[in-house]
Order: C-alpha cells, then sequence, then structure tokens
C-alpha cells in the first residue's frame, strides 16, 4: 500500500478520503530510513479529535522533487503509547511534544517529553511552569545562570537556562510557552472569515505578512479560487519587503549587541524608510491590512509602485554600502565568525529551517523548492547558501537577501502596469468540505505551514499553525554551547526567533 | 590656597564635562543632534531626589557600599592637580594611596553585588574583579614612570612648575599619557573592554554590579564614575603638557575634549571585544606600561650610544 499522499504546494485541497490511513508500525519503520536523507524534513505533525479517540496527520516535504507527502494513522484507543520517533531523528521532538502535552500520548523512549507550551502535564497536574525540569549537571565548578521569563526591555516571554563552567556555556535550556493567546482555537471560535483573517495577521507580530499569506493561500486553496497572477505579484512584494525590513532590523540589532553604534543608526534609518513604504501602500508600517483571502483592499497604484521602487533603489544602494562596511570591518568580524557554530548536520538533525538553514548550508528554501503564488513557474528563485553556520554567516545570508529581496521588488514591478482584475477580498467564499489544506510560505524567518481540516459543512474544524521558531529554537542552543556566555545575546540576535510564534 | 580652590574647582568641571563631550560626540557621528550637553547632570539631579529600593536578601553591606565607592573615588579625586596647580592634599607617597583608593572603591562594589545574591552580578563581580586585577599593573608602572622622571612620589610634586623634563622623554611621556587613557576605558567601563549603553546583562561588567542600585545610591555611583573617569584624563592630560605647554589652561581643557573625543570616537566605530579578548586587551596595556618604564628608566640613566 502506498504510504503517502504525494501533492505539491500548487495542488488544491485534498479530500480527507483520499488521504492514506496507515498503521504507526509502517509507518515508523518508514520514516526510520525515509527521514535520514536529508531532502526530507517534517513540516507538520499533529493529532486531531475523531470518533475512534485520535487520528494523527504528518506532513512531510521532499526538496528534492517539491512533493510535499501527507499522510495520517489513527492508533488503537487502547494501544500502551507509540515508539517515539524523536529517539531516531530529533526534527520530530516538538511536535510530539506538542501531542503529549495535548492529548497525554506518551511517546516511548522520546528523549525530551517536556512540556512544549503548557504549564502543566496533563499526566502529572503537579507539573508547573514553576517546576518546569530544567535539565541539571552536577559538579563543583558549575554555576547556572538563569534569564528570563520576564526580561529586560520589550521583548516577550521566555526562560533561558545556562550551566556554565565559569564563562563557558555547557549547556543552555529554552523554555519557552510562557503566553496562552489561544490562536489555534481562535481560529475556531466562528467561522467569520475576516476575523481568522485578523487572527492570522496576529500570530507572530513581525511576519505579520507571511502569516497572512499562508492563511489566505490555505483559504483559497480550500476555496478553489484561483487568484490571478497580479494578486500574487502584489503578495511577493508585500513579503519581500517585509523580508528587507526585518533582515535590516536584526542587522542593526546585531551592531548594536556588540556596542557599534555607527551600523547600528545606519541600519536603523533604513529600516524605518523601508517600513514607511510599507504604510505609504497599505497604511500600516508592518504590512497588516495588505494581504486579504481572493483579493486586496490595496492593489498597486502607478503612485505606489513609483514610491516603492524609488525608495527600494536607494535603500539598496546605501544598504549596500553598509554592507560592504560590515564585511571589511575587523572588530565585527572578530565578533562574529566562528562564534555560534551550528553545522550542516546538526541543522539537519533538528530539522533547521529558513534563512537560519541556509547560513549552515542546508537549502532549506520554499521558494524554491516549493513554490507557490509568483515564486512558482518561471520565477527562478536561487537561495542564498553560507556555509560557516557561524554568527557571521547568519548576517551575510541576511545581508545578501536583503539584495536579493530588493532585486526581486525590482524586477516583479519594473513593467508591471496596475492590474484593473484584482478583486475585493471575499470572505464568505465557500469552503470544500471533509477537506484538508495546508500551505507552505517562505516567511522572512523560514518556512511558515498552517494546515486546515474542515467538517462536513465546509466550515474550518481543525486549525493548525506553525512558525519556523518552532523548529529553530533548538538551534540557538546548540550554537551557543561552549560559547562564552557573554556571546549569547549575539547568537541570540543572529536567529531573532519568534516567542508568540511558538507559543501561539 | 586660592590655587588649590582653583584647582579643585577645576577638577570638578572636568569631571562634569567629559560625559557631556562623550555623549556628544557620539550623537554627532550617528548623525543626531543629541541631548542637551548637560543632561546627564539633570538625569543623576533627578535620582538623588529619589528614594532608594532594597532587596530583602541584601545586607548593610549592600547599602553603605556607594557611599565607601564616593567616597573614594572623591578622596583621590582630591590629590590630583592640574597641570601647574596644587591639588588640594598632598604627600609624600600620595600616588600609592590613590592607585589603593581607587582598588578599594572597587572592592567595595564587587562585595556590594556579591551580596545581592545574583547570578548575574555575581558574573560581572567576577569580571570586573579580574579585569581591576590585570590593569593594576598598568597603573602602578604608568604613575612609577612619572615619578621616576621626576624623582618624587607625590602627584604634586610630579607635576609641579619647577620639573622641567629633559625632551629626550616626550615620546615616553606621550605613551604614559597613552596609557592613562587606556586605563580610563578600562576603569569607566568603556568599548570596547565593556559597554554602558548596552542593556544585555549576560555581557555587561561595571552596569551589572549597579542593576540592584536605584535613587541616591545609583546617583551616588554614577557621580564616582565621573570622578574617576577625570582623574585619569587629568592625568594623562598633564602628561601631554608636561611635553607641549605645562600649563592649567592647556591641561584642562585637553583633559575634557582628549578623554570625551577619544572614548565617543571608539564607541561610535569600533565593536566591543569578545569577552575573553579583554583579558589580552589590557594585559597589552600593562606590558606597554611595563615597556615604558624600562625605557624611561634607560633614557634616566643617560646613556650615550
Amino acid at each position: 500500500m502506498e504510504m503517502f499522499y504525494r501533492t505539491n504546494n500548487t495542488a488544491s485541497t485534498i479530500a480527507i478520503a483520499d488521504i492514506p490511513v496507515v498503521e504507526y508500525e509502517a509507518l515508523y519503520n518508514d520514516l526510520k530510513e525515509r527521514m535520514t536523507d536529508s531532502r526530507y524534513h517534517v513540516a507538520h505533525y499533529f493529532a486531531t479529535e475523531v470518533e475512534a479517540g485520535l487520528k494523527f496527520y504528518m506532513i512531510l516535504l521532499d526538496d528534492q522533487t517539491g512533493e510535499v507527502l501527507v499522510t495520517s494513522f489513527v492508533p488503537d484507543y487502547y494501544a500502551e503509547g507509540l515508539a517515539s520517533l524523536t529517539a531516531v531523528h530529533q526534527q520530530f521532538h516538538p511536535f510530539e511534544r506538542e501531542i503529549f502535552e495535548l492529548y497525554a500520548v506518551p511517546f516511548d523512549g522520546h528523549p525530551w517529553l517536556k512540556p512544549l507550551r503548557f504549564p502543566f502535564d496533563r499526566r502529572d497536574k503537579e507539573s508547573t511552569m514553576d517546576s518546569y525540569p530544567f535539565y541539571a549537571m552536577e559538579g563543583e565548578e558549575l554555576h547556572e545562570v538563569n534569564v528570563g521569563p520576564i526580561h529586560a526591555g520589550i521583548i516577550e516571554p521566555g526562560a533561558f537556562r545556562f550551566i556554565c563552567d565559569g564563562e563557558q556555556v555547557l549547556h543552555l535550556e529554552i523554555a519557552l510557552g510562557y503566553q496562552h493567546r489561544g490562536v489555534e482555537s481562535e481560529m475556531l471560535r466562528n467561522d467569520n472569515r475576516l476575523r481568522q483573517t485578523l487572527i492570522a495577521e496576529s500570530i507572530a507580530g513581525d511576519t505579520a505578512v507571511g502569516h497572512t499569506t499562508a492563511f489566505a493561500e490555505l483559504v483559497e486553496k480550500l476555496a478553489g479560487v484561483n487568484v490571478g497572477d497580479d494578486l500574487k505579484r502584489e503578495r511577493l512584494v508585500a513579503i519581500e519587503l517585509e523580508r528587507v525590513a526585518m533582515h535590516l532590523a536584526d542587522t542593526g540589532a546585531l551592531a548594536t549587541d556588540i556596542g557599534f553604534q555607527l551600523y547600528q543608526v545606519a541600519c536603523e534609518a533604513l529600516r524605518t524608510v523601508t517600513i514607511n513604504t510599507t504604510q505609504a501602500w497599505c497604511g500600516n508600517r508592518f504590512g497588516k491590512s495588505v494581504i486579504r483571502p481572493c483579493g486586496s483592499n490595496f492593489p498597486l497604484t502607478e503612485a505606489k509602485i513609483a514610491t516603492i521602487r524609488t525608495n527600494m533603489a536607494d535603500v539598496r544602494r546605501r544598504y549596500n554600502e553598509v554592507r560592504e562596511d560590515i564585511l571589511e570591518s575587523q572588530t565585527l568580524l572578530a565578533r562574529f565568525e566562528q562564534c555560534g557554530l551550528v553545522s550542516k548536520q546538526e541543522m539537519e538533525h533538528i530539522g533547521g529551517v529558513g534563512q537560519a538553514a541556509r547560513a549552515s548550508g542546508l537549502k532549506r528554501d520554499i521558494r524554491a523548492t516549493h513554490p507557490s503564488g509568483f515564486y512558482a513557474g518561471e520565477f527562478g528563485h536561487t537561495p542564498v547558501l553560507r556555509n560557516d553556520g557561524d554568527v557571521m554567516s547568519r548576517l551575510a545570508t541576511r545581508m545578501d537577501e536583503v539584495l536579493q529581496s530588493i532585486d526581486y521588488i525590482e524586477r516583479v514591478l519594473k513593467d508591471y502596469k496596475p492590474s484593473e482584475h484584482i478583486a475585493a477580498p471575499d470572505y464568505n467564499a465557500p469552503l470544500m468540505p471533509n477537506a484538508l489544506s495546508f500551505s507552505l510560505v517562505e516567511g522572512w524567518r523560514g518556512e511558515i505551514c498552517h494546515v486546515a481540516l474542515t467538517n462536513a459543512e465546509g466550515a474550518i474544524a481543525k486549525y493548525k499553525v506553525k512558525d519556523p521558531s518552532v523548529h529553530n529554537w533548538l538551534g540557538l542552543a546548540i550554537a551557543v554551547r561552549t560559547e562564552g556566555i557573554s556571546d549569547f545575546p549575539i547568537n541570540n540576535k543572529s536567529f531573532n526567533l519568534s516567542y508568540c510564534g511558538h507559543d501561539l | 590656597m586660592l590655587v588649590k580652590l582653583l584647582n579643585t574647582l577645576l577638577m570638578v568641571v572636568v569631571a562634569l564635562s567629559i560625559t557631556g563631550v562623550i555623549h556628544r560626540t557620539r550623537a554627532v557621528l550617528a548623525g543626531r543632534r543629541g541631548t542637551r550637553f548637560l543632561q546627564h547632570i539633570y538625569n543623576v539631579n533627578l535620582l538623588l531626589r529619589k528614594g532608594a529600593v532594597y532587596s530583602t536578601t541584601t545586607t548593610i553591606l549592600f547599602r553603605i557600599a556607594p557611599c565607601v565607592y564616593l567616597g573614594a573615588a572623591l578622596m583621590a579625586f582630591l590629590f590630583i592637580p592640574i597641570a601647574n596647580l596644587e591639588p588640594l592634599l598632598s604627600f609624600h607617597g600620595d600616588i600609592i594611596l590613590v592607585a589603593y583608593l581607587l582598588a578599594f572603591s572597587r572592592f567595595a562594589l564587587i562585595l556590594a553585588a556579591m551580596d545581592t545574591g545574583s547570578s548575574f552580578e555575581g558574573m560581572g563581580a567576577a569580571r570586573e574583579a579580574l579585569y581591576g586585577a590585570l590593569v593594576e599593573p598598568a597603573l602602578m608602572m604608568g604613575l612609577a614612570t612619572l615619578a621616576l622622571f621626576c624623582g618624587d612620589s607625590s602627584f604634586a610634586e610630579i607635576f609641579s612648575e619647577g620639573q622641567v623634563l629633559d625632551v629626550n622623554l616626550t615620546v615616553v611621556l606621550l605613551l604614559v599619557a597613552y596609557i592613562f587613557v587606556m586605563i580610563m576605558f578600562i576603569e569607566g567601563g568603556r568599548v570596547p573592554v565593556d559597554d554602558p549603553k548596552t542593556h544585555l546583562e549576560l555581557t555587561m561588567i561595571h552596569e551589572v554590579m549597579c542593576l540592584d542600585y536605584s535613587g541616591i545610591d545609583l546617583a551616588m555611583i554614577q557621580i564616582a564614575g565621573w570622578l574617576k573617569n577625570s582623574i585619569f584624563a587629568v592625568i594623562a592630560a598633564n602628561a601631554v603638557s608636561a611635553v607641549l605647554c605645562f600649563h592649567w589652561e592647556f591641561a584642562a581643557p585637553l583633559a575634557v575634549l582628549g578623554a570625551g573625543i577619544s572614548v565617543g570616537v571608539v564607541e561610535s566605530l569600533r565593536a566591543r571585544n569578545k569577552l575573553s579578548r579583554n583579558t589580552t586587551y589590557i594585559l597589552t596595556i600593562s606590558a606597554l606600561s611595563a615597556l615604558v618604564l624600562l625605557v624611561g628608566f634607560l633614557l634616566m640613566q643617560d646613556i650615550k650610544i
């Protein structure tokens, strides 16, 4: 029997009946072999309640062929537990932990079965966030440093527990899950599509465009609406503008953390130009309201296209100067090079995605491997790759991607005449019943994956969100091992992962 | 007496102005207009009018440390002459007292940081103790070089009008000035060793030790910081003016501008050291001062080649 339903990121929705329901043991054996090949990684793995108990869905991506492999299984209600996939392939760890804490499914042999998001354990109500089982090491010379969950400055909550030998970090454990906004359940509270769009927009404030694009593409697939090229083109501009703005902000933030004022102020100025360009387009600096399902409220006009093109040309010229300076600045290179190394192999193990994975030489980029929207077809995106896997190469990928994104914006807007064909958003399009739909979007951090299941009435019955941070937080913990504890901030900034995207 | 008062007054002006010059230099280099020149004084004035909050885990040690820190710095401050002026206090061998007063003030703050029981402050205290120990040889040998040239061991005598130095010593004196500017960078917690602007506790050295202080205690620590900066800035400026023009009208502005602009420029145009590189960096300064002392000694022997 075929183990997977094979599809791709542009194909339409899958009827739930078409997804094979396999035996867990067979799937386990298949994955044990299959996942050793780094062309595969897990995009989503979750459980949902059905009459027979729980039904598990898994979505794997094949980077080589661009296929998306979907499968499901329904374990026996009285089964004692499932053999843990994390024990053989670490990249499953956040997904199994989530299933464990939501449904108390024990995974046999899971090496790190700790809460992912919730302050307590369903099996052991005594276990709360306050008694989070941090990893401990014994030793006269060792000391523990706890940072957070409340931090200095306006960032979100998350506890970082370091075990140090003097200044050197031996182990870092990151405990997240202090925010419980209930994003996934809010999505189901009522079927008002506009409300759902706004929730998607607020999943992670710095990835508003990315997550809304994922939601919009997912809904369009479920509704069977094929939006035109013009809308796809404008969405590309929006998401690339977001990428430019965030990478610029992070370049500046990295300079701030090493006390380098010159690059900090230069990048802050450029970021302001970029987000103000987005504001000139849609009225919001972070691109909220620019993406809507099946249409747009803010089609580009001649004047707006001209503004975007001039501003971006200006940003490109100025940023390139900063970039060339950075690449020659000894004091900066002395801090960033050979610091926070994550090898390609480690990135493969943890299932790293996005810009952080590309900085370690792992070519994971949805725009290239599973393109959708305007990236599909002839567009031909070549991911920026660096092989060193240190802070500098994470910065360098950011810097190169800024220039690449600006070039893309220029390329798609150069001969673009504002379209009359862009419809107003449609919040009432009927969705296909009993279907599974997913969308994959390369946000600035990496692969965003949204999955929805519809019920017999065509309403969304299950909504799952995955921010790239879910994969990459472990990468940060690996990066700081054996580094000086004072280099943690630059490592953290070089990943710049989302707390709320993880916590939901 | 009038000379002594003028000296003290000028020292106070120098101490209050350096921070203003640093801020202004940074602002100009960042393309900003910057805050008022005296903003740091307004800020401290605000802190002085506030009460302090104390953690319940701290003891009396934590409360008296700021007074000790400020008191020791102030004491040392009164021994420093500006070029040809006379300091308020002076006796033979006061350079040793000044060095140890500065060490004592550091010791008080380190104890207070450990007293809080916070892991951050413990780390900061450990770093401060290490760097303090490493920079001390540089300070001692720098002072020794000056004492050697002038044949006396009090600041007043070293920098007194009667001292007319051999032109041979010009380079050595300029290097001594450089060493004292570097010591100011390290003691003042400035880039490249420390970064006073950072908000990241894990990377802080001096700032993290003051995290638990508020109100009047924090104000005292900041004032002591200004005083310490001015001590090193003035010694450096004196060494330079001994070469160029030994007069307070030259030395006082030189101390303010030299210290303020050099700190501002360095903080704008370079990154901080990796923390593990700081030890090498500070030891290099100490090595340089050992070299300067040796060269100075040889020059004083009047060896003709």
